[in-house]
């Protein structure tokens, strides 16, 4: 009897278990990277199904006689000045906000660590050319590069894609020069050198799958980070343009009526919080699963 | 003292200032198509072209432009703004005061929140002031700044009517009403700045508190105060130092935000209207001074760090 438990701790308890199992197992018993999976799933969906879920069109004007209606039933956001459903919006704004964050830290998230590995593995001179083109960049505040980015492409939700995404280019950069110069004379990185491997294939295939823990946890911090560039972008009209829906839009335009109903300045500020909140909790949840001290 | 890191940290700052305004220059020359014909619009003749493209110099080669510009900004000439034809250098000087007065009250703001906050709650980790400072935390870096302002608006100017929703006094003019027009301001940007600052000092706190020359300064005899301000805080400061020279950057960026929300006449809110009006000259001007004043006080940040801990050497 004795030994058959042994054998069923063994099996349960104690055997070894792959990579991306413990990281799922920690991930699973980390309560703020759960609630961050939560609030992200509840965007997404949002995102996905928003135009199936949402009782009306965005940009119709459902009830133009009872503008600025506070929450009812039937619209449980109220309407605003135009009498437009404010929670069919906030459904449809989260797309845009999924998209623009998704597209600019890929974006990001590509060209940065494409050149902090480069400057990581280059010589010298390739090293202090990048990281010093990405200490300029690192010199503005974050809102005015995006926002002189987008003097130079104009108006409208593709270029603030592109303005978002070369803000965060640097901090990809950073942090995957960073471990590429802790990793690169590792006795891994030395066998391929010594097999024949090319430098592009030991930045792919042995440097790169090295690096990605920390690459992973910043990518869910960025998306938190791009989705307030794009809400502001948006609150300053330099984003979405009317009359398609987003939440920094519906805040710019709520402002100006604040006075006759607070909900319109709310709502969709809670959205951008939730949102926001979320990709940080889950971000703090994959640090903590991935992080090698606690394996095992 | 090895002052060899002072001097390597100036020059980079050197060179960091000189790409800054290679960047701002080129600012007009990525614009997609003819600058002239995107500042004048679609329906804009010949001769107005021609003439646009005269004044803005963009008729001559890229380099030429870009070092006869650099010669103007180091004498301090910004150039003229092209919707009002009103020297940039005055309209910046005019704005600058306002931006730095915000700023720093910000910062004061920021940081006499995540002091207090910030020590406490690495003294008593887990207790119900911890968990305080850590929601709050979390609900500043998660809040956007302008949304802030908003709500600050909502309940101090409109529902409880205590200040004014927008607008600037100049302070040498009536520093009442100076005061009453920044404080919901500096309080957005201080309220979010001091939250992600709060966490840092916690865990830098901690850090230090775990140290084995805390134990034995309690072992000593030592008051709890003395060991947390002489040891404890002074050993943590380098790594605060650091951490608030690198929110500075962000700083900034939330001060360009609130200035917009609050029609705070400053940079942010004049690179705002620069971007709207097309003026590339004024915008030029108000991103590279701001760009210039973060990479200064980095600059800054990096010396004081030499002096707080002696022992760090340029890597």
């Amino acid at each position: 009897m004795a030994k058959s438990n042994t054998a069923t701790l063994e099996t349960e308890e104690t055997r070894p278990i792959g990579l991306l199992e413990g990281v799922v197992r920690r991930f699973v018993r980390n309560p703020v990277g759960m609630v961050g999976l939560v609030f992200i799933t509840i965007l997404v969906i949002a995102a996905v199904f928003g135009p199936i879920i949402a009782p009306y069109n965005p940009t119709a004007m459902v009830a133009f006689d009872a503008r600025f209606a506070p929450p009812t039933l039937e619209h449980p956001f109220g309407l605003d000045e135009l009498g437009r459903d404010q929670f069919s919006r906030i459904l449809h704004g989260a797309r845009v906000s999924l998209q623009v964050g998704v597209i600019s830290v890929t974006l990001a998230t590509l060209i940065g660590t494409t050149l902090g590995m480069i400057a990581g593995y280059g010589n010298r001179i390739v090293d202090e050319v990048i990281m010093r083109s990405m200490d300029v960049l690192f010199a503005f505040p974050t809102i005015l590069l995006a926002i002189a980015v987008m003097a130079i492409l104009g108006r409208g939700v593709t270029n603030a894609m592109i303005a978002i995404g070369v803000v965060y280019i640097p901090i990809f950069a950073r942090i995957a020069r960073g471990e590429v110069l802790t990793v690169k004379n590792e006795e891994f990185v030395e066998a391929a050198r010594a097999l024949g491997a090319s430098d592009a294939a030991i930045l792919w295939r042995h440097i790169l799958p090295n690096i990605l823990a920390p690459i992973i946890v910043e990518i869910s911090l960025s998306l938190s980070f791009a989705i307030l560039a794009e809400a502001a972008l948006s609150f300053f009209n330099l984003g979405t343009q009317p009359p398609d829906p987003s939440w920094g839009r519906m805040l710019s335009e709520g402002r100006a009526y604040i006075n006759q109903s607070a909900w319109m300045g709310i709502f969709p500020g809670l959205a951008i919080m939730f949102t926001v909140m979320g990709f940080n909790f889950l971000g703090d949840g994959l640090r903590d699963s991935l992080d090698p001290k606690q394996n095992r | 003292m090895n002052y060899q890191y002072i001097l390597q940290r100036l020059i980079l700052a050197v060179v960091v200032v000189l790409g800054v305004t290679f960047a701002v220059f080129s600012i007009v020359q990525l614009v997609p198509g003819d600058p002239a014909r995107v500042i004048l619009g679609v329906q804009a003749n010949e001769e107005n072209v021609a003439a646009m493209h005269e004044r803005m110099g963009l008729n001559r080669p890229f380099f030429e432009q870009y070092f006869s510009w650099l010669g103007g900004v180091v004498r301090g000439d910004f150039g003229t703004s092209l919707i009002t034809s009103q020297s940039v250098s005055d309209q910046i000087a005019a704005r600058l005061p306002a931006t730095l007065q915000l700023a720093f009250a910000s910062l004061f703001i920021g940081l006499a929140i995540a002091f207090p906050l910030g020590i406490i709650s690495a003294m008593y980790p887990r207790s119900p002031i911890d968990l305080f400072a850590s929601l709050i935390s979390q609900i500043g870096v998660s809040i956007p700044d302008f949304w802030m302002g908003i709500l600050l608006i909502l309940l101090f100017s409109l529902s409880l009517g205590w200040l004014p929703p927008s607008g600037y006094t100049p302070i040498n003019e009536d520093f009442g009403d100076w005061l009453a027009h920044i404080i919901l301001p500096a309080m957005t940007a201080g309220l979010i700045s001091g939250s992600i600052q709060t966490r840092f000092i916690r865990s830098a706190m901690l850090e230090v508190l775990g140290e084995s020359y805390i134990r034995t300064a309690y072992a000593k005899g030592l008051s709890r105060n003395v060991v947390i301000s002489r040891h404890a805080l002074r050993n943590a400061m380098i790594t605060i130092v650091t951490i608030i020279g690198l929110q500075m950057t962000a700083l900034f960026s939330a001060v360009v935000v609130v200035e917009i929300v609050f029609t705070w006449p400053g940079l942010g809110d004049l690179s705002l209207e620069a971007v709207l009006d097309r003026d590339y000259p004024l915008l030029q001007g108000t991103v590279l001074t701001l760009a210039v004043i973060v990479t200064f006080i980095n600059l800054l940040v990096d010396i004081i760090y030499f002096f707080l801990d002696p022992r760090i050497e340029y890597a």
